[in-house]
């Protein structure tokens, strides 16, 4: 068994981190602040091939893999999670349906676009009553006269929103019993995107509600099979999950490098707060964790990278980070004290960001159904 | 015309620097490609880029541990065609000089045209292996460079000096150190990581390289390391509390003054 990243995946993960140190920190404090898409950081990822990571070059991907794909995610959330859900939310929602659903013409259509990174995608899944409960939408298509008419909303869609969106793949019923994803440009007819949320973190990255009031697409819009898109929104949720816990892990190992070099740094009574065992403790425990979940996220990356079922792990890992990252995080701002509770220090914005982590792509409840039903139980 | 550029892995700037017990630098934990060394390569993936001289080949050099591989595959990811890795335990604890000969050494085998370097190294900070190489191998040197221009046989470069910037005129072959205001050093993309390993990499040892093994590693070198200790701690410096603005200005340019700094 061997623990060692493989060298291109050593210096995808040096990559990343330089990448993020140097370009996105200067202006992450900023970005948050402004509550400001960071289209530059965007086009500078999509020209270096990171918007298409595990997609292989036939499709103009960049012929990654999901470790390397984590890794980067990783990487990114360290420094700062909104430009970290923007490519995650690309990848794993916005550009994965397409590639494992699509016909070769739907394919050929959207694939180039968006895993170079010129433009981005999203999934419309998530409804005001359809959540958790992901089956339960209420968006309806009906075909008339060779095109699909679509009529509902979302909600809490990442990517949408930005003048750089292209298209958005949406969960619909399109029978009683039947529920099918559609594709939708940017500019279908009908096709509308809200205002931006006032969120709680992730301020840099784009996330509205969407209307479709007799929005047309055409009947080929269809992805894979009518009736598949329970099936293929669980698929692409268990692929999305191994994103988000890299976030987790990311995030957490972002808060403790924060919480170390403030703990070197801070004086009390005379010397470092690093070197009281009750700051001692904290950084310890954190650095065990962060090992262990990060183990469990290269693991579900590892196992879908191999072809083997991955979805076990990917929730166990997705459950387990997101937990990870609100405590890090909290810790983080504990040991920054009064300085964690401003803006001063990034553990401010990292504590903020970190919340959703235990509900976006699947709350932690949601999670426990899932590794229970794994377990038998 | 072909380049070659020196390069060499260091602990990463955000490692504390140890001396170990040895009286050498601590290489454990993180390392990374000597950022100075990306502007060399970069400066030489330009100059193959830009095409007004035609560069057939850019090739990545280094000695080191085994590690050092590392280094080199940032190197080919970032624009060399190939690399050499000189792995051999009888150049651990070179100097400068004897440093310096070992790479002349490897270069000779080469014979570039042009020799691209770091101005400095992010742990040694010596400033020199660009100028002591250009010497063994009886070529011309140029430190510190932040603008490089080729002409035919002729360099034009600009270094910058204390005072102001050299524009210096001198023939290939030659060695130039660069600076990080040379330019702004690109990463490489997924691709280019993933290609990298298809780009060839040589691994010698001294007697392939022709390298007598008494120049090299601590026996070889001239600089013994002593003890070492902490640099004094600096006084606490004189603080000005501003009660009047044009008072402290005063204050500020006497001091400055007094000590002939303005």
């Amino acid at each position: 068994m061997d623990f060692d990243l493989s060298p291109d995946h050593e210096l995808m993960r040096r990559t990343v981190r330089d990448f993020a140190e140097q370009e996105v920190a200067p202006i992450a404090e900023e970005l948050d602040r402004e509550k400001r898409f960071p289209y530059e950081l965007v086009r500078k990822m999509g020209a270096l091939g990171w918007m298409g990571i595990p997609f292989p070059e036939e499709v103009g991907g960049a012929g990654g893999d999901s470790l390397a794909y984590a890794i980067a995610v990783e990487e990114l959330t360290r420094i700062d999670s909104s430009v970290a859900i923007t490519m995650c939310a690309h990848t794993s929602l916005g550009t994965q349906p397409i590639y494992l659903f699509g016909s070769d013409e739907q394919r050929a259509d959207w694939l180039p676009k968006l895993t170079s990174g010129e433009i981005l995608g999203a999934f419309g899944l998530t409804e005001p009553e359809a959540g958790s409960d992901a089956g339960n939408v209420q968006t309806r298509a009906s075909l008339d006269g060779g095109e699909w008419v679509v009529n509902g909303a979302k909600q809490f869609i990442t990517n949408a929103g930005t003048s750089m969106s292209g298209v958005v793949c949406i969960t619909a019923k399109t029978g009683d019993d039947e529920i099918s994803n559609l594709i939708v440009p940017q500019d279908a007819p009908g096709y509308e995107r809200g205002e931006p949320y006032r969120k709680m973190g992730w301020n840099a990255s784009d996330t509205r509600p969407l209307t479709f009031t007799d929005c047309r697409v055409p009947e080929e819009n269809l992805l894979g099979p009518r009736g598949a898109g329970f099936k293929q929104f669980l698929r692409v949720l268990d692929i999305g999950r191994i994103g988000v816990a890299a976030m987790g892990v990311g995030l957490a190992q972002g808060a403790l490098d924060e919480a170390l070099a403030y703990a070197k740094e801070r004086k009390a009574f005379g010397k470092p707060i690093s070197k009281y065992q009750a700051i001692q403790a904290k950084l310890a425990d954190l650095s065990c964790e962060i090992e262990a979940a990060r183990l469990l996220v290269y693991k579900a990356a590892k196992e879908k990278d191999l072809g083997r079922d991955f979805s076990l792990t990917a929730a166990q890992a997705k459950l387990k980070t997101g937990r990870l990252a609100v405590r890090a995080t909290e810790e983080a701002v504990q040991i920054h004290g009064g300085y964690g509770y401003i803006e001063e220090y990034p553990v401010c914005r990292f504590y903020r960001d970190a919340k959703i982590l235990t509900i976006g792509e699947g709350t932690d409840e949601v999670q426990q159904m899932v590794i229970a039903r794994a377990l038998g139980a | 015309m072909k380049i070659a550029v020196l390069v060499k892995e260091v602990p990463d700037a955000a490692v504390e620097k140890r001396i170990d017990a040895s009286g050498r630098l601590d290489r454990s934990g993180e390392k990374n490609l000597n950022p100075y060394d990306t502007h060399a390569i970069e400066a030489a993936v330009q100059l193959k880029e830009g095409g007004t001289i035609p560069v057939e080949e850019i090739v990545a050099i280094t000695a080191g541990p085994a590690g050092a591989e590392r280094a080199l595959h940032k190197a080919v990811s970032l624009g060399a065609d190939r690399s050499v890795l000189l792995s051999d335990d009888a150049v651990a604890g070179s100097d400068v000089i004897a440093t310096g000969y070992a790479l002349a050494k490897l270069l000779e085998r080469e014979s570039p045209d042009l020799v691209l370097l770091g101005q400095q190294s992010d742990d040694g900070e010596n400033y020199t292996i660009g100028a002591v190489v250009g010497e063994f191998l009886g070529y011309p040197s140029l430190t510190q460079v932040v603008k490089l221009d080729i002409a035919g046989e002729t360099i034009t470069a600009e270094r910058q000096a204390e005072y102001g910037y050299d524009t210096v005129e001198i023939d290939l072959p030659a060695v130039i150190s660069v600076g990080d205001a040379i330019n702004e050093p690109r990463y490489p993309s997924l691709k280019a990581i993933m290609g990298a390993k298809k780009k060839p990499l040589e691994k010698i040892t001294i007697a392939d390289a022709g390298i007598e093994a008494d120049k090299v590693g601590a026996a070889g070198s001239k600089i013994e390391c002593g003890n070492f200790t902490e640099p004094p701690k600096k006084s606490g410096g004189t603080i000005i509390e501003d009660e009047d603005t044009s008072a402290t200005v005063e204050q500020i340019v006497a001091w400055l003054d007094e000590r002939k700094l303005i």
